[in-house]
C-alpha cells in the first residue's frame, strides 16, 4: 500500500501494551487528506487504543507515528494537536454554563489590550460554525442551551479552532438520538468535502457504510485488512472481524446426564427493575442471560445475591424457599456472584492475591472454615493465576489474572451456585479461554452456573440453555446452540416478527 | 507470564523464611534506627539499656494511641476524638477516686467503659448515620471538651490513688530485665495482640474494607460491624492511654491536647495510607515511638519544646507527600524493566 500524496498520517507498526497484556501487535494505518477511513472490531479489538495512540494520550510501545512525511513522538495530547490532530471523545468536555465561544477558545482566550478579546472570539467562532454551514448555533448561545448533537457540533468546532486537520471521532454516534444521526452525517460529509482526514472509530455497520470511503479491521489488536468501502459487503467485514481464532472453541457443553437436581429456581420473582421471573438452573448446567444492556440481565444477578433484592415472587435454593436480602445471606446458602465490575466491586486492589483469595472466607463465614488457608495454593493452582506469589498485591496483575483470583475467592467457599456477569470482559483471548474451561469444569462438579454476557459468541458458545431478556422480563429460551439472530430478535423485542424475516 | 502462583507459593513455603514488612513499613524502621543512633551519639542517658526503657515508657501512652489511630485510618475512618478522651478519662479518674485507694478497680474499669462506649457512639453514628467520621469525631472532640470544662470549670479536682498512678509511673521485676516499667508491658501486650489480630480473618477483611468496601460487602462481609469495630478499639485504647498517662503526667485538663493529631501523625510517619487500605499496626506503633524520639533528640540538642508542633506539621505533610510520590516512584522503577506501562489496563 502506497502512501497516496494526499496521506495525512502514516502508522506503520504500532505495538501497545497495558501491564503486561498486549493490545496492539503492530498496526499498520494510512489516514489521507478528504477521506472518512473507519476502524472496525468487536469489544477489545484495540481501536480506542489505537485511537489515543493518534491523540497523544497512550504512547506506543513500538512502531512509528508519520505526519505529513514526518516521524512524530508525542509527549502527551497537546503536542497532538500542534501536529493538527484533535479527537472528538465519547464523553464530552465542554463546560455547560458557559457560551460556546467561551467553550471553542477555554485557555486560549484571544487577548487585546489585556482584556479577552470577547469580539473577536464570537467572530472567529462565527467563522468557523459558517464554514461547517452549521446556522442554528449561535456563538453566545450557552452550551446548557444545546442539544446532544449541537454539543457535539461545538466540540468538532472546538477541535478545527485549533488548525485540526486529522480528526478522531471516537463512536460518535453513541450518545445521540436516531434523527440526530443524520445531522452527524452530514457535518461529516462536509468535513470530508472540507479537507479534513476523519478516522471514524465504530462498531455500527450502518453507519461505517453509510460514511466510510476505507474501511480498517482490526481484531485482537492486530492488523487484519483495510480495503476500499465499496468493494466490501456486511459479510465480508463480519468475516473480518470474526476472524478464527481461540476465541471460537468452548469446552464440550454439558450432556443430559450430566445434570443433576435443581439448585437455584426463581417463581415469579420481580422487584423494581425486573419482573415475573420464573426459571430454574440445575447442578452441571450453564445457563447463558442475555438481553441488550439494560434489559435487567445484572438486575437479576444483583437480585439473586442479595444486593437489591427481589420483593416479589419466591427464590429457592435446593428446592428451599429462601429470602435473600443481603449478600452475606446469599454466600452462606452456597450462591456466589461475579460482578462486571472487577475492579470496582470485585477486588481490593492493594491487598495482595492471598488476602483477596480469602477474602469471602474471612468475611463471610465463621470459626475454623473462616480461617482454613492450607488449601490456597490449590485453590491458585486451579485458576493458574500468573503472578509473582501470592503476597502481590493485584492492582498490579492483568486483567485476566485479576479475573482469576476473583474466581479463585468464590472457589474458596465452593458455591453451588455461581452467577457470572461479563466473566471474560476486558481479559486477553488467552485468559478468556480458561475462564471458559473454569466455568465448565466447575459445571462439571456439580455447580450451577447463570452466565451473563454482552459478546454473543461468547455467550452461544457456552451455555447449555440461553434465557433472553427484553425490559426487564424473560422474553423467551433458546437452546443451546441457537444463532445470534434468534438470540437478538428475542432481545430486542421484535421477536417473531424479526426471526421470520 | 512464566510462573504460577501455585508453583511461586510452594516455593516460598520452602526452607528459605524471610522477614516479609508489609507495603510502605521499611522506611518508618530506617528513621527509627537513625534516630535511635542519634540518641546514643547525643545523650549520655542512652548508653544503657535503662535509658531506653525510659523512652519506651515515654512513649508508650502515644504508641497506644497510634495502634487504636491504625485500626480506624486502615479501615478508611479518622478518630479525632481520642485526644479529649485521654483527658476526659483523667479528669473523671481524679474525680472519682479523689484519693480513695479503695476506689481504684472500680474506676479504671469505668474508664475503660466509658472509652468504649465514646468509641461505640463514634462507630454507630459514622457506620448508621452515614456521617463522615472525621465529622463525628470532631464533633466528639468538642462535645467531650466542653463536658470536662463544664464540669470541672476548667480547674480539675480530686486526685488520682496511688495504686491508679502505679499503671503510669511504676515498674515490677521482671527476671533478666530488671525493671520494667508497667506501661512497658502493656504497650507490648496491646502491640503483640494487635499484631496477632491483624494476622488474623478480621484483621485482614478491616484491611479490606479500607481499601475497597464495596468488594467486601458483596464477599458477603459485614462492612459496617467492622467499622464500628475500629472504632471501638480506638476508644478502648485511648482509655488504657489515659490511664498510662494519668499516673505518668498527672492531673490536668490539658493532658490530651493536640494527643490525636501525634498519634495521626504517627499512624502517617509508620507508612500507613490515609484512606484506608494498606499499612501494619506494628509499623504505626514503630511511628510513634520515632515520633518520640525525635522530640526527645531535639530536647538534647537544645531545640525549643515549641517548635515541636511545626515538627510534627512538616513530618506529616512530609510523610503523605512520601507515600503519595515516592511509592509510586518506587513502584514505577520497581516494575519498569518487566512491565511497559504503569497505566491501567483499558476496560
Amino acid at each position: 500500500m502506497t502512501p497516496g500524496p494526499a496521506t495525512r498520517v502514516r502508522l506503520r507498526g504500532i505495538t501497545k501494551s497495558f501491564l503486561g497484556v498486549p493490545v496492539l501487535h503492530g498496526v499498520d494505518l494510512d489516514l489521507r487528506g478528504g477521506e472518512v477511513h473507519a476502524v472496525m472490531g468487536e469489544n477489545g479489538a484495540g481501536k480506542s487504543t489505537l485511537l489515543k495512540v493518534l491523540a497523544g494520550v497512550h504512547r506506543p510501545d513500538g512502531g512509528t507515528v508519520e505526519v505529513d512525511g514526518t516521524e512524530v513522538s508525542f509527549a502527551g495530547p497537546t503536542d497532538a494537536q500542534r501536529a493538527g490532530i484533535a479527537i472528538i471523545h465519547q464523553e464530552f468536555t465542554l463546560l455547560p454554563h458557559r457560551t460556546v465561544a467561551e467553550n471553542v477558545y477555554l485557555g486560549r482566550e484571544p487577548v487585546r489590550r489585556m482584556q479577552v478579546d470577547r469580539r473577536r472570539m464570537v467572530a472567529d467562532t462565527r467563522a468557523l460554525l459558517d464554514w461547517l454551514g452549521e446556522d442554528g448555533i449561535a456563538p453566545t448561545d450557552v452550551v446548557a442551551s444545546l442539544s446532544v448533537a449541537q454539543r457535539q457540533v461545538v466540540e468538532i468546532v472546538k477541535a478545527l479552532s485549533t488548525d485540526a486537520r486529522v480528526l478522531g471521532m471516537d463512536e460518535p454516534t453513541a450518545a445521540l438520538a436516531d434523527h440526530e444521526v443524520e445531522l452527524l452525517y452530514d457535518l461529516v460529509r462536509r468535513l470530508r468535502e472540507r479537507g479534513i482526514a476523519i478516522l471514524y472509530v465504530s462498531h455500527r455497520m450502518r453507519e461505517v457504510f453509510d460514511l466510510s470511503d476505507r474501511i480498517t479491521v482490526l481484531k485482537d489488536g492486530r492488523f487484519v485488512t483495510c480495503a476500499p468501502t465499496r468493494e466490501l459487503t456486511s459479510e465480508d467485514l463480519v468475516r473480518h472481524m470474526v476472524g478464527r481464532d481461540l476465541g471460537e472453541y468452548y469446552p464440550d457443553r454439558a450432556r443430559p446426564g450430566d445434570l443433576g437436581p435443581v439448585r437455584l429456581a426463581l417463581r415469579g420473582a420481580g422487584n423494581d427493575r425486573v419482573r415475573d421471573l420464573t426459571f430454574e438452573v440445575r447442578a452441571g448446567e450453564i445457563v447463558g442471560l442475555a438481553g441488550l444492556q439494560g434489559s435487567g440481565r445484572s438486575a437479576v444477578a444483583r437480585a439473586v445475591f442479595g444486593v437489591e433484592p427481589f420483593t416479589r415472587g419466591v427464590l429457592e435454593v435446593d428446592g428451599t424457599p429462601r429470602r435473600v436480602a443481603r449478600p452475606r445471606t446469599a454466600v452462606r446458602l452456597g450462591i456466589a456472584l461475579v460482578t462486571e465490575d472487577r475492579k470496582g466491586d470485585g477486588l481490593a486492589l492493594r491487598q495482595s492475591v492471598r488476602d483477596n483469595t480469602l477474602l469471602v472466607r474471612r468475611a463471610a463465614l465463621r470459626g475454623a472454615r473462616a480461617r482454613a488457608r492450607s488449601d490456597l495454593p490449590a485453590l491458585l493452582g486451579m485458576v493458574a493465576v500468573v503472578a509473582r506469589g501470592e503476597h502481590q498485591e493485584v492492582r498490579f496483575l492483568s486483567g485476566g489474572n485479576q479475573q482469576k483470583v476473583v474466581l479463585a475467592k468464590w472457589l474458596a467457599v465452593a458455591p453451588k451456585v455461581l452467577v457470572v456477569d461479563e466473566p471474560t470482559r476486558g481479559i486477553d483471548v488467552g485468559a478468556k479461554r480458561a475462564v471458559h474451561e473454569l466455568l465448565r469444569d466447575l459445571a462439571r462438579r456439580g455447580v450451577a452456573v447463570l452466565m451473563i454476557s454482552s459478546e454473543l459468541p461468547e455467550l452461544i458458545g457456552m451455555s447449555d440453555r440461553i434465557l433472553v431478556m427484553h425490559d426487564g422480563a424473560l422474553a423467551g429460551e433458546l437452546p443451546a446452540g441457537a444463532s445470534e439472530g434468534a438470540v437478538m430478535a428475542l432481545a430486542t423485542g421484535h421477536g417473531l416478527a424479526e426471526a421470520v424475516a | 507470564m512464566t510462573r504460577e502462583a501455585g508453583v511461586a507459593a510452594r516455593r516460598e513455603g520452602a526452607a528459605c523464611w524471610r522477614p516479609r514488612l508489609a507495603e510502605g513499613t521499611a522506611p518508618v524502621l530506617v528513621v527509627l534506627l537513625l534516630l535511635l543512633v542519634g540518641l546514643a551519639v547525643t545523650g549520655p542517658a542512652y548508653d544503657e539499656p535503662s535509658g531506653y526503657l525510659a523512652l519506651l515508657k515515654r512513649a508508650a501512652p502515644l504508641m497506644i494511641l497510634a495502634i487504636g489511630q491504625y485500626f480506624v485510618i486502615v479501615s478508611g475512618g479518622f478518630d479525632l476524638s481520642v485526644g479529649a478522651l485521654v483527658t476526659a478519662g483523667v479528669v473523671i479518674a481524679a474525680r472519682l477516686i479523689d484519693g480513695d485507694e479503695s476506689a481504684t478497680t472500680g474506676v479504671v474499669l469505668l474508664v475503660l467503659g466509658f472509652g468504649l462506649l465514646v468509641g461505640l457512639v463514634n462507630g454507630l453514628v459514622t457506620t448508621k448515620l452515614l456521617v463522615p467520621s472525621f465529622i463525628v469525631t470532631l464533633g466528639m472532640m468538642l462535645v467531650l471538651d466542653g463536658a470536662v470544662f463544664l464540669w470541672t470549670d476548667g480547674a480539675p479536682r480530686g486526685a488520682l490513688s496511688a495504686g491508679f498512678r502505679t499503671f503510669g509511673r511504676g515498674s515490677v521485676d521482671v527476671p533478666l530485665l530488671g525493671e520494667v516499667p508497667w506501661s512497658v508491658l502493656i504497650l507490648l501486650a496491646i502491640l503483640v495482640a494487635a499484631a496477632l489480630f491483624m494476622r488474623g480473618g478480621t484483621g485482614r477483611a478491616l484491611v479490606a474494607v479500607g481499601d475497597n468496601e464495596a468488594a467486601v460487602r458483596l464477599s458477603g462481609g459485614q462492612v459496617d460491624r467492622l467499622r464500628l469495630l475500629a472504632f471501638v478499639l480506638s476508644g478502648l485504647l485511648a482509655a488504657v492511654a489515659a490511664i498510662l498517662l494519668g499516673g505518668f503526667a498527672g492531673v490536668s485538663a490539658q493532658v490530651g491536647n493536640g494527643l490525636e493529631f501525634r498519634a495521626i501523625t504517627a499512624v502517617v510517619l509508620g507508612g500507613v495510607l490515609l484512606g484506608g487500605g494498606r499499612g501494619s499496626v506494628v509499623a504505626a506503633a514503630a511511628g510513634a515511638l520515632s515520633l518520640e524520639a525525635l522530640f526527645t533528640l531535639l530536647n538534647l540538642l537544645g531545640v525549643s519544646g515549641a517548635l515541636e508542633s511545626a515538627v510534627q506539621g512538616v513530618i506529616i505533610i512530609a510523610a503523605v507527600a512520601y507515600a503519595a510520590l515516592g511509592g509510586g516512584l518506587r513502584q514505577r522503577l520497581r516494575w519498569r524493566p518487566k512491565r511497559n506501562s504503569t497505566q491501567p489496563a483499558p476496560s
